[in-house]
């Protein structure tokens, strides 16, 4: 029965639903042309990047001053390719043209980047010296093996990741907060949603260089009127809590909209029967509430954590990773072995690592969470 | 009637729990708005102080300090200064200028490749070499999950032998990149929504496909894609990481231009908030004006 259903639903989404009756004459004479039109501009791409190249290592003369008109030769190509579909294909191929020019966008600014990104992180690459780029096997991988920074860095992660619970549970509260009885509901709807409008940039000035400054801002004054002398980043932990706070700050009004979102679209006569059945508040909400809200919740959580995973701005312009590295984040860190170090390969190959393990966690979470969310990913 | 049985005694207790519940929730709005919005207030208004009044901690105008201009003035906006000429506030008009557009036109691209994605996914079967619709899909959304950290040092070396580094295209096409996945997943929802009989209808009626998707789609899908444009906007307006590594005069963005200060000045808050205030006003307008379509393309995908 359950297995029914699934192949069911994969049916409904892999199936035709547009149907549209077809039929196209298309002449030999047009088929050439079009197959003509994409080798031709493939073949004068290539070229031109061959030229190009054997410039660059100098076996020829003359050539181009950067690798801009193999771009546009390039681009070309690709607009070649998507007229090609109609040409050749007629009416399917008006439907390709749907995904294709956004399938050969990301294609051409992600695959070809990771693949020349695979390159350099097995290379010595540094900016600084005059030598560019030269192979030197696993001395990075060596490298990044002893380098406890690193380690650290993807230590604090967990941390971060971590501290999604709390923002769930405060963003659930506002959520319901915010779905209850209310008078100017939209009012208090725009102020929760303002910290998530600020650039990350702009909080690590307003909150983390000002509001906490040590001498004159608002909270240290205000601890110490309370009797505590401010410190916030001074020590490790304290100094992580408050780079969690601030970027908690930021999202928490992501999580509570997709949240409140959920709730609003909760069936109501469920939750009135359970309170004429006589439950209490908070009897209603454990019984009923949480459990229809799972899929929402998790959905939040997963699309947070992802966001998570790229935290790096305010960590950056607040402490630059320090006090000792205790609140350095994946990515802040290699930006900082770029911008102090210019070590291109090395960071190149501490990224790829990232993205590696990135890719196993979230298949994993993925795996495991997948019966509880709405639909897959 | 009501008022007969809730002077009732045994009302009593009802009625003080109500009113409770009633104090409870009211005082956590407002504690929370409190904290939204102080961080925004104390910006805005250390804007306007001086050095003794941000050392004596005085916050509220007018009565514990009077507004200067001097912040303002630093980045060129006062009423002294604005009708002469000011080299801080061009430098300030550029980067906000270099802003706009680029997000603007990031933001575009990608709704305009998105959507037509979305629709082609939600429509048609592909069969792309081992590719089917739901792998094409799970393709496109999988970049959310890419950190830009991996991406940031091939495009700099590749920037660089395209003469693309400290340009506006090179951030657009990087923006697009980085929302695209974002406007497929919320544009997808939107199509789903839309029933297919419409274009069937269409269809029938003469129209090729992409006439029945531009005439009779759009115009149907229009506010979800406002909606994914606005939160395009708002993630480019506020993007660093990729500016800050891959520009470094001519196109540099405010974000930017704001974080290079945080440094050099130390302790000159009244120039800081400036900036900082005149970074994220747009955006705070755009929050109060406009919340109903972010909080509609937030929503999108949470919810069936």
């Amino acid at each position: 029965m359950l297995a029914e259903s699934a192949t069911h639903q994969t049916m409904m989404i892999e199936g035709d639903l547009l149907h549209t009756v077809t039929a196209d004459n298309i002449s030999d004479k047009r088929k050439r042309f079009g197959k003509l039109l994409v080798w031709g501009t493939a073949l004068f791409g290539l070229s031109l990047a061959l030229w190009q190249f054997a410039f660059e290592t100098g076996r020829v003369a003359n050539g181009f001053d950067n690798w801009r008109p193999v771009l546009y030769a390039y681009m070309l190509w690709a607009t070649a390719l998507c007229a090609a579909q109609v040409i050749v294909n007629g009416e399917k191929g008006k439907r390709t043209l749907f995904v294709l020019p956004a399938a050969l966008f990301v294609i051409s600014l992600v695959v070809f980047p990771l693949l020349f990104a695979l390159y350099i992180s097995f290379t010595d690459w540094n900016l600084a010296s005059p030598n560019g780029p030269q192979p030197n096997g696993l001395a990075n991988v060596r490298e990044m093996w002893n380098d406890e920074f690193y380690w650290n860095a993807l230590k604090n992660m967990v941390f971060y990741v971590l501290a999604v619970s709390v923002e769930y549970i405060i963003a659930f509260g506002l959520a319901l907060l915010l779905n209850s009885q209310i008078r100017a509901r939209k009012f208090f709807r725009v102020v929760f949603l303002l910290p998530l409008m600020l650039s990350p940039v702009a909080v690590s000035w307003m909150i983390g260089k000002s509001m906490l400054e040590v001498r004159f801002g608002p909270i240290s004054r205000l601890l110490r009127e309370i009797g505590i002398e401010p410190s916030f980043f001074g020590s490790a932990e304290v100094a992580r809590f408050m780079i969690m706070a601030m970027d908690a700050w930021t999202f928490i009004p992501f999580m509570m909209i997709m949240l409140l979102a959920g709730l609003q679209a909760l069936p109501q006569e469920v939750i009135e029967a359970s309170k004429v059945d006589g439950a209490t508040g908070w009897q209603s909400f454990k019984e009923v509430i949480f459990p229809l809200m799972l899929p929402v919740s998790v959905t939040a959580i997963v699309i947070r954590i992802i966001f998570k995973l790229k935290l790096a701005d305010i960590i950056i312009n607040v402490t630059s990773g320090g006090p000792g590295g205790a609140t350095d984040s994946v990515t802040s860190f290699i930006f900082r072995e770029y911008r102090d170090r210019s070590n291109v390969g090395y960071g190149t190959l501490l990224a790829i690592v990232y993205l590696i393990l990135i890719i196993i966690f979230v298949t994993v979470l993925l795996k495991v969470v997948s019966r509880w969310m709405e639909r897959p990913a | 009637m009501s008022a007969i049985f809730k002077d009732h005694d045994s009302d009593k207790p009802v009625k003080r729990k109500w009113w409770t519940s009633r104090v409870a929730i009211y005082t956590a709005l407002f504690l929370w708005a409190v904290i939204c919005l102080f961080p925004i207030y104390w910006t805005f208004t250390t804007s306007f102080k001086l050095a003794p009044d941000v050392m004596r901690g005085n916050m509220v105008p007018w009565w514990d300090f009077t507004p200067r201009w001097k912040g303002w003035e630093s980045i060129g906006f006062s009423p002294r200064l604005i009708g002469e000429v000011s080299t801080v506030r061009d430098e300030f008009l550029k980067r906000f200028w270099n802003s706009t557009v680029i997000s603007l036109t990031a933001s575009f691209l990608a709704v305009v490749l998105g959507s037509l994605a979305a629709y082609g996914l939600s429509r048609f079967n592909y069969r792309f070499g081992f590719m089917k619709n739901s792998d094409i899909s799970f393709f496109f959304l999988s970049q959310m999950i890419l950190p830009p950290v991996v991406l940031a040092l091939p495009f700099l070396v590749l920037y660089k032998s395209l003469a693309l580094l400290d340009t506006r295209v090179g951030l657009i096409l990087l923006y697009t990149l980085m929302v695209l996945p974002i406007v497929i997943w919320i544009m997808r929802d939107q199509f789903q929504g839309i029933p297919i009989e419409l274009e069937e209808a269409a269809l029938v009626d003469g129209l090729g496909i992409w006439g029945a998707f531009l005439q009779i789609v759009v115009p149907i899908a229009l506010p979800g894609m406002v909606a994914a444009f606005i939160l395009s906007l708002v993630l480019c307006w506020n993007e660093y990481f990729f500016a800050a590594l891959l520009t470094a005069t001519n196109s540099t963005t405010l974000p930017v231009m704001v974080a290079s200060q945080t440094g050099s000045q130390g302790i000159n808050w009244w120039s800081m908030a400036a900036l900082s205030s005149a970074a994220i006003l747009p955006l705070i307008v755009v929050a109060i004006f406009l919340e109903k379509y972010i909080i509609k393309g937030m929503a999108a995908g949470a919810v069936k």
